[in-house]
């Protein structure tokens, strides 16, 4: 019997279906394989063993039964611990939701249970998705699997570790400024950050409403184009959620690149990349050129405060977003004095420094006074951003970039220094703050042995370019490198 | 902008509008990185945005509207279940003055 | 002593008569046990989005055109922040920066004097939840957070208003035009017609706002007056005793009879308000609005005229008649129904007869519950029962006695005076014979009266009835005592 627990998605849901695998055993290997690595990866923060294998006895009930099984039929899944699980705890990594257990289940949930996915358990992240390594999670950092004295990333950490080893077939992160691309960038694995809009974010706990989506991480663009098709698509419980019918985009996977324009951005590497990225850039341009592609240098002018703009609009959201975490109706109460005391006990010792640091940033940011000059004027660079993306459109069919100007660095190496932190975001802010899609492919391995990302950019709702471009780069270069603990 | 001066009694009341409990340590570490941080956008301040619009949503949308229709509400044991402390049907919680808020 | 001027302006909340709540599909029906009408989205969970209620938006449009707003075709929903418990995101999504409605008017007329007041903005926001106070053990309060999420809308006028008599007034008009147009039940009791007060002074002749109050907690019109009244009381003393007025917000204490201050906060709040980032600019078009205006109703004040001008009635019946719109409707079907019945009878006549009859004897059994109006009897035995006393069958006074057992039994008023054989004697001869006994038993009064005492026809009249058991038709007996008295000697 092949190792079920490395198999890609696509693949297991065919042996699945055709009964060369049942989903039981799938599943079992799979919770065996985290029960052996997770010790030290620490990806999950709740397995739900249980639950998986009932839910992997319906899908063989239902093969047996000759019924039609949905694309992810068996499939093990993991889901980043931000999003809301019907009768599974679901904490965003914070004190303040310990034990938090829903009473719902996210749109994204529901999509997948329904395409016959297996809910393996809820993923490490930063607290509220805040953070670039990890490092902010009240339970515990999880473990890059190419080095476990390095980080996965962030804030997605959790899901692209646990893809990166293995521990589920593929996973749902969420992506705000970055938090999936980096850290798939980081493990060796592929991410989309679809278009703000594409996938409903019903059930998915706030951080910065007009930033985030959800997106798959998987370990190869055409298992992240499938989980796409499973999530994407329009939820009237979202009224930021598009309208627009969902393209297929396992259908791309093949499909020839030549003739496509390629833009590379202008100086893009010039601002702090590790010399190990800009080789491995440069020679993605070589590859890409090889694959019939036509580069084109454009410019994006305004990129340069894209981390002003975003350390703006996203915690002066998450200021409010946060503000229901209070002790009074979910989550902890730390008793004070009185009402005030008590909310202010509650936040004190419910969050994490970050998260309180964004809070603090983002309250002062819309506080009397400083609106229009704060949270209005990075609203209006933000149409400047986005316009730049519309020009060098006009030029290209997708833009490429590194994902993450270095590959996974040291626990501690940035913690001190929250700025140089934040700096680990510069190439995936601007593209969220446009609300436009991009993926992240491993481009080669470091000198040092570590994944490093590409970071491609489309249109808005032109997710089908992505995984277009990304499968015959990844096919090309012929991307199969896995952490050394992977087999 | 005007360039913002971070002080602690500003720390202190951007604290209470957040309702946040801060450590006198937090107080003085939260300033000085509120600065440094508030410090890196300086370049912002510079930008013409005279007659640009402000994007509050990436993607140009018009909200979907809901019918007036009315759907189940949820159980209240379940929900009540989360709370840290409940009686009587009702979450329970501190003594709220009247005219507060 | 200076001579001061008092300036109101009014915000008054008002809950839309929707089926669910603003954000998601909970009910918003009234009295259910505490928090049973609650979901995600309006208990705050993590992860729930507000999708607005269509049937919302269409309210307020309705009533910003009933009171000739301009609709904004692009408005805005923000975030106002603060940290409550009965506000379960601790924050409140509301318009602020681009409302929904502005720029409307209501005239307001007080003892001839009218005052155009200024509608500045009809905005849509939810609700907050209830806090109990004292329902729990020890020093809990508890929340019910079904009415966290309903849908209102808030109704913001000018600083136009200049007494406590033109602020009932503004506030009784638009509580009938709301209801008029469906989308206000009215109903004060449970809260769903709320109002605060800004209050201010200033010396007669100044142009300059004085710093004003806001009065919270208002919540019947007889406390609207009593609370401005003591308000401005209060603000003359302070100021001609040389103080000065501090801007505060002040509660109403009907127990004290006085305006309070409300627990003053260390420091002046700030909302932080931005725009919702979970819900899209709301857009109304165009046709929306003309469709809404097209369907608008006869409002209030222009049935007033019309029964005025159309049926006679004075101010004041036609002001009872339009006060709530189900009364309108029932008025206007009696009198209908009566037209059509008693053909003989002028529109005039008609509207006067009906609105005697509904104020004086069917209002009294009327049961309001919101815009639902419960009545005794239907329009068709209104209509019919004047219809009787019309063609002489009945007494006027036949008729109050008639109405009860049309209520208690249900049976129409024709079948009620036949099964009683109430029907009025108007046979002549019958009335004569009566009439001649009663004027030979009470020789004394028909000399008075034939010494020019008129006035004790009235005592022969009752006596004659009395004789007839109340049976004999008035008009007769009037007539026959007449002839009977003329005749010699
Ligand atoms: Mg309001
Ligand atoms: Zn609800």
């Amino acid at each position: 019997m092949r190792d079920a627990a490395g198999m890609a998605v696509t693949e297991l849901a065919a042996a699945i279906a055709s009964g060369e695998l049942s989903a039981v055993e799938v599943t079992r290997a799979t919770l065996a394989r985290i029960a052996a690595r997770d010790g030290v990866t620490h990806a999950y923060l709740h397995v739900d063993s249980e639950g998986a294998l009932q839910a992997a006895a319906q899908v063989d009930r239902a093969r047996a039964q000759g019924e039609k099984l949905g694309v992810l039929a068996g499939v093990p899944i993991g889901i980043k611990d931000c999003m809301c699980t019907r009768g599974l705890p679901t904490t965003c990594a914070s004190k303040i939701l310990e034990g938090y257990v829903p009473p719902y289940d996210a749109h994204v949930v529901e999509r997948v249970r329904a395409a016959g996915g297996v809910i393996v358990g809820k993923l490490n992240m930063d607290e509220f998705a805040m953070g670039s390594s990890n490092e902010n999670s009240a339970y515990g950092t999880a473990r890059n699997p190419w080095d476990s004295a390095r980080t996965p990333g962030g804030s997605s950490g959790g899901a692209a570790a646990a893809t990166a080893e293995g521990l589920a077939g593929a996973t749902l992160g969420s992506d705000t400024g970055g938090s999936v691309r980096q850290p798939a960038s980081y493990c060796g694995v592929t991410a989309i950050k679809p278009t703000y809009g594409r996938v409903s974010r019903y059930g998915l706990i706030a951080f910065a409403s007009s930033l985030d989506q959800v997106g798959p991480i998987a370990r190869n663009v055409r298992d992240a184009a499938r989980m796409l098709g499973v999530i994407a698509g329009h939820d009237p419980r979202d009224a930021t959620s598009v309208t627009r019918p969902v393209d297929d985009y396992e259908a791309e996977c093949g499909k020839d690149v030549r003739g496509l324009r390629v833009g590379v951005v202008k100086g893009a590497t010039d601002r702090g990349c590790d010399p190990a990225v800009v080789e491995a850039f440069a020679r993605t341009q070589k590859q890409l050129t090889a694959l019939g592609c036509e580069l084109v240098e454009v410019e994006l002018p305004h990129q340069e405060h894209a981390l002003a703009v975003y350390y703006i609009i996203a915690p002066a959201e998450a200021s409010s977003n946060l503000a229901r975490f209070d002790g009074m109706r979910y989550g902890l109460r730390v008793n004070g004095d009185d009402l005030r005391d008590t909310y202010a006990r509650t936040r004190g010792a419910g969050f994490g420094p970050e998260v309180k640091r964004r809070i603090m940033l983002g309250t002062y940011a819309l506080s009397a006074g400083y609106y229009d000059a704060f949270y209005l004027k990075a609203q209006k660079v933000r149409t400047l951003i986005k316009r730049d993306f519309t020009q060098a459109f006009s030029r290209c069919d997708v833009l490429i970039t590194p994902t993450a100007p270095t590959a996974a660095f040291k626990f501690g190496e940035k913690s001190g220094d929250p700025m140089s932190m934040y700096m680990q975001d510069i190439f995936t802010l601007p593209p969220s703050l446009a609300g436009i899609p991009a993926v992240s492919v491993p481009c080669g391995l470091s000198p040092d042995g570590l994944p490093i990302g590409l970071q491609i950019c489309a249109p808005e709702l032109e997710e089908k370019r992505l995984v277009r471009i990304g499968h015959a780069f990844e096919t090309a270069i012929a991307w199969n490198h896995r952490p050394p603990r992977f087999s | 902008m005007a360039a913002p001066t971070i002080t602690i009694d500003v720390v202190r009341h951007v604290a209470k509008l957040a309702a946040l409990s801060l450590s006198p340590t937090e107080e003085e570490t939260m300033c000085r990185e509120l600065r440094a941080i508030l410090a890196s956008m300086a370049a912002l301040e510079a930008l013409d945005v005279s007659g640009v619009p402000p994007t509050f949503h990436a993607v140009a949308m018009h909200g979907g509207l809901r019918p007036d229709e009315v759907r189940d509400s949820f159980p209240r044991a379940e929900l009540l279940a989360a709370a840290p402390a409940h009686e009587a049907g009702g979450f329970a919680v501190p003594k709220v003055m009247d005219g507060e808020g | 002593m200076a001579e001061y001027e008092t300036v109101i302006g009014l915000e008054v909340h008002a809950q839309l008569t929707t089926k669910s709540k603003l954000f998601c599909g909970c009910s918003i029906e009234f009295g259910a046990p505490p928090n049973t009408h609650v979901c995600p989205v309006c208990l705050g969970l993590p992860g729930s989005l507000p999708v607005v209620n269509a049937g919302a938006v269409e309210r307020a449009m309705r009533a910003a055109l009933a009171l000739g707003c301009t609709v904004r075709e692009h408005s805005v929903f923000a975030r106002k922040n603060y940290f409550y418990p009965d506000l379960a995101k601790n924050y409140q999504i509301s318009q602020y920066e681009l409302p929904l409605n502005e720029n409307g008017r209501l005239v307001v007329e007080v003892e001839g004097t009218t005052r155009e007041v200024i509608i500045q903005r009809i905005h849509l926001e939810e609700d907050a939840a209830k806090n109990i106070h004292g329902a729990g053990s020890g020093e809990s309060t508890l929340v019910d957070y079904n009415r966290a999420g309903t849908a209102l809308m808030e109704i913001v006028s000018g600083p136009d208003l200049r007494s406590s008599s033109e602020a009932e007034e503004y506030l009784k008009r638009l509580r009938e035009i709301l209801m008029c147009l469906g989308v206000n039940d009215g109903n004060l009791e449970e809260g769903s017609f709320r109002c605060d007060a800004n209050v201010s002074i200033r010396p007669v002749g100044q142009k300059k706002l004085g710093t004003r109050c806001e009065l919270k907690n208002i919540n019947s019109f007889r406390f609207v007056r009593k609370a401005i009244d003591y308000e401005v009381a209060r603000q003359i003393t302070v100021v001609s005793g040389g103080g000065t007025i501090r801007q505060e917000t002040r509660t109403w204490n009907e127990t004290q009879g006085k305006t309070l201050p409300m627990r003053s906060k260390e420091e002046a709040m700030d909302y932080r308000y931005f725009p919702d980032p979970d819900l899209p600019a709301l857009a109304v078009t165009p046709e929306a609005i003309e469709a809404a205006r097209a369907a608008l109703p006869e409002l209030p004040e222009a049935k007033r005229a019309r029964y005025l001008a159309e049926l006679g009635l004075t101010a004041a019946d036609a002001s009872v008649l339009t006060g709530h719109p189900e009364i309108a409707r029932y008025f206007e079907a009696s009198v209908a129904a009566l037209l059509a019945r008693a053909n003989k009878l002028t529109r005039d006549a008609a509207g006067k007869r009906v609105a005697n009859f509904v104020q004086s004897e069917v209002l009294r059994y009327a049961k309001a519950d919101g815009l639902r109006v419960e009545l005794p009897v239907t329009s068709d035995h209104v209509a019919e029962l004047l219809a009787l006393v019309e063609s002489g069958e009945i007494s006027g006074k036949q008729a109050k006695s008639v109405l009860a057992d049309v209520m208690a039994s249900g049976k129409s008023p024709a079948k009620v005076v036949a099964e009683q054989g109430l029907s009025q004697v108007s046979d002549t001869a019958a009335i004569e014979a009566a009439a001649r006994e009663v004027l030979a038993a009470n020789a004394p009064n028909v000399a008075l009266y034939k010494a020019g005492k008129t006035n004790v026809m009235g005592f022969f009249v009752g006596q004659v009835m009395k004789a007839m058991k109340g049976a004999g038709n008035p008009r007769l007996v009037n007539e026959v005592l007449q002839k009977l008295l003329s005749e010699a000697p």
